[in-house]
């Protein structure tokens, strides 16, 4: 099965046809000007030191030198283009995974963990680098040499050849063997390394967490039996490797003590010279690397094909949500956003997340979603940019199904806010500006006033300073903040905004409240919300309640008329700690 | 200042940059060198019983030719003359035996080195992966995740494969090359001496291509760190990635991140695409050479046909073990250049570190004390100037003010994230610096915003605040808070897999989970940073419900904004520029309190 994965390669070898043909036939001129060098040395000691001809020395000498120099020659040829080759055909298959990844729906990176998906696009690709610029090119030029050297051979005597290839038989068996067992440790060995990735994964991103409980030494428990089950297997591979090998070299050393002794008898019996004897001998010097090398190859050959199985699990995966092939172009101006009888349950999952929603967004109107902890507010939402696709029922926008539209067109068109911002290695000025391709110095001074983010003047490089996780780490609010910033810059068509204020401060959310206020009034917005005061924003609000729309209407009327929602977001008084409160105590302790 | 690199270039400093000193390269070689003795010394015996086997290998190997040589010059001639096979046989029976032995001895030899070397990548592991534990929540703020992960993946990776392979190569070639050496010069002098005329040019190639690929090898860590840091990036928020079309612009950084690995990669092949055929050439050279001095020398009288024989095939077998070894070298640097890093994340000193000898804390009383305490975190900007505070134990504080006004960090210090750059932080009048971080941690923790699940089941996250706790106790701490009813709900109850990152469950589960996480630990002392913000306000009326049975009896600091919360604590701090501008009952110090 996994033998036709590695096959699946070839597309990204195609383009390096030409070179990987320069490098097999360099190598393969190569290992003829090396075994000429046997031959000359036969020739020497039939000839000049036969007949004791000293001058005639010189010249042959020279030979060997001269196609000792050209071997030299090609073998950097060789070695200079496959680095080319090998790096390029690796680079190609990272590009070309990391690009499906970015395609491939939130779903899938729901189910898979980084570690998993970052260990093939390291730890794999490598692998069958290695086994494309080098175990395929020598598999093949080791069968040349093999076929050429003892074609050589039976020039030189041929029942002697015979022997010698027919002693190399069993290699075959052998390695039939040695491939079964190897290719399923091997698998077992990079899905316990993709294993182990996650587990340091999590070690460096919940090290707050271990920290705050003390549990370094269970974690560390728990890592040390992640690598251990990784030590067991490969040490498991190092035992199937070193049977292999140890058995593998016997062969070419057993045969050659069978020439020697057939040999001895050739000479005896005057069908060999004693330069002939020694010329074999040293020509089947030459098919010891090959055979030997060729455990090397095959267990390469093994790790490349559970390689390129686990990549194309990926690769094979279609995303879920694509671009589609003729999409309906949405009309311009503000839209209106529409479920229509919508559910969604994840896969795997029987139980509907979302059951029967009925929902309609008018142009430029602001809707509030209210919702207990864990009612689906934020799948409702990721739905409307199809980060989701909904299992049941269909979203509209100005009428038309979300999965007719343009994916690039849709993501243009509806903006997000999320609850946990995520802000991307790069410059504040960058991130605010992702998905602007219109957008000027104008549009982001004003998303940077709606958010209450002017604080970025103030870094270090004011608008260009590197945030995210290779840059300067800013404080969850301040994070939020640009995260909103970038979701309204530009003033989008559609608003979806899940909770995207909970790490603010009473003051700046009031002032966010109010500019957001004046955005809000010709943009149409869905926003999840927690708290009676974001409520405010709102022309209506929907209730979600077990996977459906319970109530929608203003907050008033729901406050009145359903119980449940009053329990989920009523008290709306006083709640908060009121900046007034805190300035009051301030001012008094000043004054 | 001589004596500065050292100390400007401890732990990772050195990552990330372009230009080296000469001076810098020694001291950054040595630590690595140090670290890699340490890893390999517990295993000191297997690697002397590897050698010996190896020895004992390359014994057979040398006796081949040597064989050869006995069976062409003495084996045959009687043959020819008299028919007798006798010592024809003997010799090839000989070099059958030295086969198989070389055999066995390679089987040994392979399965050895390949525990050995798992050993040492085990023991990296752990030694690497606790290290990074051991170090702040600052450091880890400034690494990042991703160099973490490199540090883990691709840094072992590069190690193992110096173990695996390269080893077993620099121990084989060595003996090889000196067993030829002795073997040529027994067969005859002279004419091992030309051959050993070539091993100064092959010093020379050396010691270029050393120079250079330590410069390539660097790069290419450097790159590939790069490469994974973004890769990590991408995958972590991919949310956000698709849903601002970021793809395109990801995909131009990555490509170009990709590319400079490849460039890194070629550079390296390249200087070793030089190397290895250089060696080669000078081999090929060399056998001309012995060819046309050891014809003459055949031609003199002074040496049999089949010490010439003998002497080409060892010739062959001499330039193998050096081509190897150029092998080996590449290996070597790219491993080297791993050691690097790994021998400096391990010299990163833990700047919040665990005491020597630790005062024991069995079972605290909760008592908190700040005595002058004075703040700042890495950018010189002082968070807390001067801050004095004594929380009795059993206390329940509520710490309100300002974004920035220094809450959090009074938190942090409290659980002890960071040390105070002045002053003391104590526990049970004992500095939180003389606890062992055991004893600290059972005594007090932290609930904060983000609540970070690992993977595995629901029951395995709460079971993280009580190791060893019964699936009873844990499901009783989840009732407790409340968390019961969404989590029997699920599909597994207790045993749903929260799988990556706990993507499926919504931020206030989470929060629920991380509640009932520190409810089962139990601590003397909770702090809760804003760790009701997330749920909304049924959930959170339950969680406070919960709260005020729970905090009965022990001492807690609870950041918040919400009135509500503030109800349920004794006393309220409110918090503005670093100092604790007001301190009293709740209704006292906030107007507009009901009594809790």
């Amino acid at each position: 099965m996994h033998r036709f994965a590695l096959w699946r390669v070839r597309s990204y070898v195609r383009p390096h046809v030409g070179r990987m043909v320069f490098m097999i036939v360099a190598s393969l001129v190569a290992t003829a000007a090396a075994a000429a060098v046997s031959l000359v040395t036969k020739a020497v000691i039939d000839g000049p030191l036969a007949r004791g001809d000293r001058p005639g020395l010189l010249p042959l000498a020279l030979l060997a030198l001269g196609l000792g120099t050209f071997e030299g020659v090609l073998a950097f040829l060789r070695r200079y283009t496959l680095a080319k080759v090998a790096v390029g055909i690796e680079t190609e298959m990272r590009n070309d995974l990391y690009e499906h990844l970015q395609a491939l729906d939130v779903g899938f990176h729901d189910r898979w963990q980084t570690g998993q998906l970052l260990s093939r696009a390291v730890g794999d690709i490598s692998v069958i680098r290695r086994f494309i610029g080098y175990g395929l090119t020598f598999l093949f030029i080791n069968a040349c040499t093999f076929v050429f050297v003892i074609f050589l051979l039976a020039r030189m005597h041929f029942w002697l050849a015979m022997l010698t290839a027919v002693g190399f038989l069993p290699v075959i068996w052998l390695s039939k063997q040695f491939n079964k067992s190897y290719g399923s440790v091997s698998r077992l060995v990079q899905d316990q390394t993709g294993d182990l990735t996650t587990m340091v994964e999590e070690g460096a991103q919940g090290v707050r967490v271990i920290k705050a409980y003390g549990r370094r030494r269970e974690m560390h428990q728990r890592f040390l039996r992640g690598a251990g089950t990784v030590r067991a297997s490969s040490i498991e591979m190092a035992r199937l490797r070193a049977r292999f090998f140890g058995m593998l070299g016997q062969f070419p050393k057993l045969s050659q003590a069978a020439v020697l002794l057939g040999g001895a008898v050739a000479v005896a019996d005057g069908s060999l010279t004693i330069g002939g004897l020694v010329a074999f001998l040293s020509l089947m010097v030459m098919l010891i690397w090959p055979v030997e090398s060729l455990g090397e190859i095959i267990a390469m050959g093994e790790e490349a094909s559970t390689a390129a199985e686990r990549i194309f699990e990926v690769l094979d995966t279609a995303p879920a949500i694509a671009e589609i092939a003729d999409p309906v172009p949405l009309p311009p101006g503000a839209s209106s956003v529409r479920f229509e009888n919508v559910s969604f349950a994840y896969p795997g999952s029987a139980a509907n997340v979302l059951g029967g929603v009925d929902l309609e967004v008018r142009p430029g109107e602001t809707l509030a979603l209210v919702g207990a902890t864990g009612s689906g507010k934020t799948t409702l939402l990721n739905l409307i940019p199809r980060l989701l696709d909904v299992t049941g029922g269909r979203i509209t926008i100005d009428g038309l199904d979300v999965r007719d539209l343009s994916l690039a067109e849709l993501r243009a068109r509806v903006a997000v806010a999320f609850e946990e911002p995520n802000l991307f290695s790069a410059s504040v000025r960058e991130n605010v500006l992702l998905a602007g391709d219109h957008v000027g110095q104008s549009d982001l001074d004003e998303a940077l006033e709606v958010a209450q983010a002017k604080f970025v003047h103030d870094l270090p490089w004011g608008l260009d300073t590197r945030v995210g996780e290779q840059g300067l780490s800013l404080s969850g609010g301040q994070r939020q903040r640009v995260a909103l910033a970038r979701a309204v810059v530009g003033r989008p068509g559609v608003l979806v905004l899940d909770d995207p204020l909970s790490a603010l401060d009473v003051r700046t959310e009031e002032r966010v409240h109010a500019e957001l206020h004046r955005v809000l009034r010709d943009v149409t917005a869905i926003i999840a919300v927690h708290r009676p005061s974001t409520v405010a924003l709102a022309d209506r609000v929907a209730f979600l309640h077990e996977g459906r729309i319970a109530a929608v209407g203003t907050h008033r009327e729901l406050l009145a008329t359903n119980d449940e929602y009053a329990a989920v977001i009523g008290e709306v008084h006083e709640d908060v700690l009121d900046e007034t409160v805190l300035a009051d105590v301030a001012g008094e302790e000043v004054a | 200042m001589a004596a500065a690199p050292a100390n400007d270039w401890h732990g990772v400093a050195a990552e990330g940059q372009d230009q080296i000193t000469a001076n810098m390269a020694s001291f950054l070689r040595g630590r690595s060198k140090r670290l890699l003795l340490s890893v390999l010394r517990p295993h000191a015996r297997a690697v002397a019983g590897s050698i010996a086997t190896i020895f004992v290998y390359n014994l057979c190997a040398l006796a081949g030719p040597w064989l050869v040589k006995l069976a062409i010059d003495s084996g045959i001639p009687p043959l020819v003359e008299n028919g007798s096979m006798r010592k024809l046989v003997l010799f090839v029976g000989l070099y059958v035996v030295a086969a198989v032995t070389a055999g066995i001895t390679d089987y040994e030899f392979t399965k050895l080195t390949g525990r050995i070397g798992q050993d040492v990548l085990f023991d990296l592991r752990s030694r690497v992966y606790d290290h990074f534990q051991k170090l702040s929540v600052g450091f880890h703020e400034r690494y990042t995740s991703g160099r973490v992960i490199s540090r883990l993946t691709s840094d072992i990776d590069a190690i193992g494969e110096l173990l695996a392979y390269g080893l077993t190569t620099l121990s084989w070639s060595l003996m090889f090359l000196i067993g030829i050496t002795v073997l040529m010069l027994l067969l005859d002098v002279p004419l091992a001496l030309v051959a050993l005329a070539s091993l100064p040019f092959v010093l020379a190639l050396t010691v270029w291509f050393r120079a250079n690929s330590s410069r390539a090898y660097r790069a290419t860590r450097e790159a590939v760190t790069a490469v994974i840091v973004q890769f990590v990036e991408t995958m972590g928020g991919m949310r956000a990635v698709q849903a601002f079309r970021r793809e395109p612009r990801n995909q131009v950084i990555f490509t170009d991140l990709n590319d400079k690995y490849a460039d890194a990669n070629v550079w390296s092949s390249r200087l070793g695409a030089v190397y290895g055929p250089g060696v080669r050439m000078l081999g090929n050279a060399t056998a001309a050479a012995v060819l046309i001095v050891g014809g003459s020398r055949v031609l003199d009288g002074e040496i049999t046909v089949g010490v010439l024989a003998a002497f080409l095939l060892y010739l062959k077998q001499f330039f193998e073990p050096v081509q190897e070894l150029s092998q080996f070298y590449s290996v070597f640097q790219s491993a080297a250049a791993a050691l690097e890093k790994l021998s400096g994340v391990l010299d990163e000193q833990a700047v919040v570190a665990e005491p020597d000898s630790p005062t024991p804390l069995r079972s605290a009383k909760g008592d908190v004390r700040f005595d002058g305490v004075h703040f700042s975190y890495r950018d010189e900007v002082v968070v807390l100037p001067h801050v004095d505070l004594h929380i009795p134990a059993g206390q329940t504080v509520a710490l309100v003010g300002r974004t920035g006004a220094g809450k959090t960090t009074i938190a942090r210090l409290i659980g002890r994230f960071y040390d105070p750059t002045d002053g003391r932080v104590l526990l049970d009048d004992i500095d939180l610096r003389d606890l062992a971080d055991e004893d600290l941690r059972r005594a007090v923790v932290t609930v904060t915003q983000e609540g970070f699940l690992f993977s595995g089941s629901v029951a395995d996250n709460i079971e993280l605040g009580r190791p060893g706790a019964s699936r009873a106790e844990v499901e009783a701490a989840a009732r407790a808070i409340g968390a019961d009813v969404f989590i029997e709900a699920l599909p597994k109850g207790y045993d749903t897999d929260v799988a990556k990152r706990g993507g499926r469950l919504s931020s206030g589960q989470r929060q629920l989970v991380a509640f009932a996480r520190a409810f089962l630990a139990d601590p003397r002392v909770l702090i809760l940073d804003e760790a009701t913000s997330s749920l909304d306000l049924p959930t959170e009326r339950l969680v406070q419900e919960a709260l005020r049975t729970l905090l009965a009896d022990r001492t807690a600091v609870i950041i918040a904004h919400r009135l509500s919360t503030v109800e349920i604590a004794d006393r309220v701090l409110v918090v503005d520029a670093g100092r604790i501008i007001a301190d009293g009952a709740p209704a006292d110090v906030l107007p507009g309190v009901r009594a809790g």
